[in-house]
């Protein structure tokens, strides 16, 4: 990629000379004239593509990888429906180099159609964030059928609270980095009024951001409910903070163990908790609720963008497919000292956090233990994975406790066979 | 975002209302002066390049503002930006430039000539002299809304007209994204290294992507003389040195941006200015002159005098902290420069620093005797 790069910029002297004896000419027609279509044509053209191309040389993003300048050049004049270019997909890459160590992804979406229009670029990003899924040639499979799950009890000794979230985007609605504050309200709308009418123990409340009391704010920070405005440089080059704190906010239920995100960085980010080692109950309550919010809102005509080819469709290509992160905080203090637990991890799919969320380090043997895939499989899979992993993985700490040997497993497929 | 906004289209399926932002909170010029009225009117327009209305308030939504602190809160994309939005920007302007109207005309002196005195101001006291300015060249997007390749077609025509200057002012060019450890060390260590910027005000305009692409700073082999490349404006031109001779500095700063703006003339560009607003610039608070010329000038014992800041106002001067604007003054050194930027002349605005630091210091040595300094307070300028 460098040397095209360099190559480029060899090639771009034509591009630069054009520039230099068309624009002052053209300047003195652009202030006469109105606003005029035929200009804005010109004006690409005074800029062609190679022109464009963003310096990726020091770049470690998956969209660096993958954005060729034939790609790039082919692209970068396309606009989706509602106006929505590459460079705004790439933007946060463009301007986030990244990590040597860590790879992040390096473009967003800024609605449904981003992932069409620009599939060139999208589908190779996808591939190599989601370990070899290709969309060009396979299907997501999308299962909220919670009663298919099996052992999802976990030893409380071990396992201190159980967690599952996804997110979900309403279809006919921009994509956070993109939406307008119409489209932003709007969300916020359709999907409170959805909320409002779940019943029984997913009855809850919704906390505007803009309106919140002190003694609310602090209650939902005390109880690690509340979002505060991005800070992260990747976040906020995406665009997605925008108007903040507009059109954002919390619901929860009354038992507090059911939490919608509105509008932070996909339209909802849905969560299921409880204390303890119930997954089989957390996951239960998240299908329920994420199926009647579903109900609740194809009622008045919307539905949630998901396709076959890349499932649910939400504003990072990392979060295709289920959106899916289920989870533990679980203890395992010998187990984390074993030369084998990262080696069992990889073959059980696993991932493992510090408790403080992504890029945490682990306090007191305590770790955040999570299914490493989005796509590729349901979420009963996905689920059943995480159970069926942290089981082992609370056998071998108990093992490892009598001073009994371990093994690491056999890896796990996967893709769904 | 370069080229066209027809994501402005999408804006347009909804009502004025639906889309106009909540600015309750908001404490800037922008969020001040736009209405209702003045939003449904102005969210269907764009320039030619595709600047829309929404592209130059974002900055102003993103940030509330300081309950002290007036902040403008609004930004231009174009030259045209000015024109098409006029229903905005002048009322922020005259907001901002003290009743300047839209009748009004500006007038630019860049001739060193003109200035009296200036080059006697006590050095025992003024530690530095400096005159900063901006210039955009005109046809090209301004930072908050350029493309990669605009942006780097303004670095190589800017760079190649700096590269034929002489004498004095002849020196050398920085690209960020190529600089070697050590020149990045030596830069920062003569005060000329600009970094990314930081502030949200700032970044929510939009002039901080692709950084550090097409960014550089250039400077004469003096030091003397130095201009900043795709930072805020398409550049940034300052001329300093230690010392109170500021009719040096000014006469450098004058030569220098004459050359330069000759340099471009023969390649056939021109910079962008009008005689109401005077040199055109990404914000409207840097209008007109676009010129801050100061002084690091230490007064101890005036700057505990319950009328320094009356003085300071009689004198339309403002006073800064030597790390630049918002930062506090130490050890009784205080940045002073000019608060006007548009209706008066570049001359004008320096010989009212002269002027004013010379009796500013007159006042400190009448306190360090114990005097009194109530027959030096001037009358409002």
């Amino acid at each position: 990629m460098a040397s095209t790069f360099s190559r480029m910029l060899m090639g771009r002297r034509t591009a630069m000379l054009l520039a230099s004896l068309g624009t002052g000419a053209l300047a003195t027609g652009y202030l006469m004239s109105d606003v005029n279509h035929a200009a804005v044509i010109d004006r690409t053209k005074l800029f062609p593509p190679s022109s464009d191309y963003p310096d990726l040389r020091k770049h470690n993003n998956c969209m660096a990888s993958h954005l060729t300048p034939a790609i790039y050049c082919r692209l970068r004049d396309k606009l989706t429906p509602s106006g929505w270019s590459l460079d705004q997909c790439i933007q946060t890459g463009v301007d986030n180099p990244g990590h040597p160590f860590i790879k992040t992804v390096g473009m967003v979406a800024g609605d449904e159609e981003s992932y069409e229009i620009f599939s060139d670029i999208f589908d190779a990003v996808i591939k190599e964030r989601h370990n070899g899924y290709d969309p060009r040639t396979m299907k997501h499979h999308t299962d909220l059928d919670s009663s298919k799950v099996t052992h999802g009890q976990f030893d409380e000794r071990y396992v201190l609270s159980s967690r599952v979230r996804t997110g979900r985007s309403i279809r006919g609605l921009s994509l956070p980095p993109a939406c307008t504050r119409a489209e932003r309200r709007e969300v916020e709308r359709v999907a409170t009024m959805a909320l409002s009418g779940l019943k029984g123990d997913l009855a809850g409340r919704y906390y505007r951001l803009t309106e919140m009391t002190e003694q609310e704010q602090q209650r939902l920070i005390d109880e690690h409910f509340l979002f505060d405005k991005p800070v992260s440089p990747l976040l906020i080059a995406s665009g997605m903070a925008r108007d903040w704190p507009d059109g954002r906010g919390i619901w929860h239920n009354f038992d507090k163990t059911f939490l919608i995100w509105i509008n932070e960085e996909d339209h909802t980010r849905v969560i299921s908790m409880e204390k303890g080692g119930n997954m089989k109950r957390v996951f239960e309550r998240f299908c329920r609720g994420l199926k009647e919010v579903e109900k609740l809102i194809q009622e008045r005509g919307w539905e949630f963008m998901w396709n076959e080819r890349l499932g649910y469709i939400l504003t990072c290509p990392s979060n295709l497919g289920t959106g899916l992160r289920a989870g533990v905080h679980v203890r395992l203090p010998h187990l984390s000292k074993d030369p084998r637990f990262n080696k069992i991890l990889d073959n059980l799919r696993l991932q493992k956090r510090g408790t403080g969320g992504v890029d945490t380090a682990a306090v007191g043997d305590v770790f955040d233990i999570s299914n490493l895939d989005r796509i590729g499989r349901s979420e009963v899979e996905l689920v059943q994975l995480v159970i069926d992993g942290v089981n082992y993985l609370i056998d071998c700490e108990k093992r490892l406790e009598k001073s009994q040997d371990i093994k690491v497993p056999p890896p796990v497929s996967q893709f769904r066979k | 975002m370069p080229f066209s906004n027809t994501h402005n289209a999408t804006k347009m399926k909804f009502t004025a209302d639906q889309e106009l932002p909540d600015l309750s909170k908001h404490n800037n010029h922008m969020a001040k002066v736009l209405t209702r009225e003045m939003y449904a009117k102005l969210r269907e327009k764009q320039t030619t390049s595709g600047f829309t209305l929404d592209d130059i308030i974002q900055t102003g939504v993103d940030n509330p503002g300081h309950p002290f602190i007036m902040t403008v809160g609004c930004v231009a994309g174009d030259e045209e930006t000015y024109e098409v939005f006029k229903d905005l920007l002048d009322p922020v302007i005259q907001d901002r430039h003290g009743g300047y109207k839209p009748t009004d005309k500006h007038k630019t002196d860049l001739n060193p000539d003109n200035l009296k005195g200036g080059d006697d101001l006590d050095p025992n006291y003024v530690l530095s002299s400096r005159v900063r300015t901006g210039r955009s060249i005109r046809g090209f997007c301004l930072p908050p809304h350029c493309s990669r390749g605009e942006r780097r077609a303004i670095e190589k025509l800017a760079v190649e007209g700096l590269g034929a200057l002489d004498g004095d002012l002849k020196g050398k060019y920085y690209a960020l994204k190529n600089m070697t450890e050590e020149e990045q060390q030596q830069l920062i260590d003569d005060h000329f290294l600009f970094d990314k910027p930081v502030s949200p005000l700032l970044l929510a305009s939009g002039m901080g992507r692709d950084w550090p692409d097409a960014r550089g700073i250039w400077h004469n082999d003096n030091k003397t003389f130095l201009v900043w490349i795709n930072e805020e404006d398409h550049l940034r031109v300052i001329s300093m040195q230690k010392g109170g001779n500021m009719k040096e500095v000014f006469k450098r700063f004058c030569t220098g941006l004459t050359k330069i703006e000759s340099l471009f003339k023969t390649k056939g560009h021109e910079f962008m200015w009008n005689e109401h607003l005077g040199y055109i610039l990404t914000c409207p608070s840097n209008l007109g002159t676009g010129l801050r010329g100061g002084v690091h000038v230490k007064l101890p014992h005036l700057s505990k005098h319950e009328k320094f800041g009356e003085a300071l106002k009689k004198l339309r001067l403002q006073k800064r902290g030597t790390g630049g604007v918002d930062t506090a003054a130490v050890g009784g050194i205080f940045d002073i420069s000019n608060a006007d930027r548009l209706g008066f002349s570049e001359v004008e605005l320096v010989q009212m620093v002269v002027d004013g630091v010379k009796l500013l210091i007159e006042m400190e040595k009448r306190l360090e005797k114990g005097q009194s300094i109530d027959d030096l307070m001037p009358a409002q300028k």
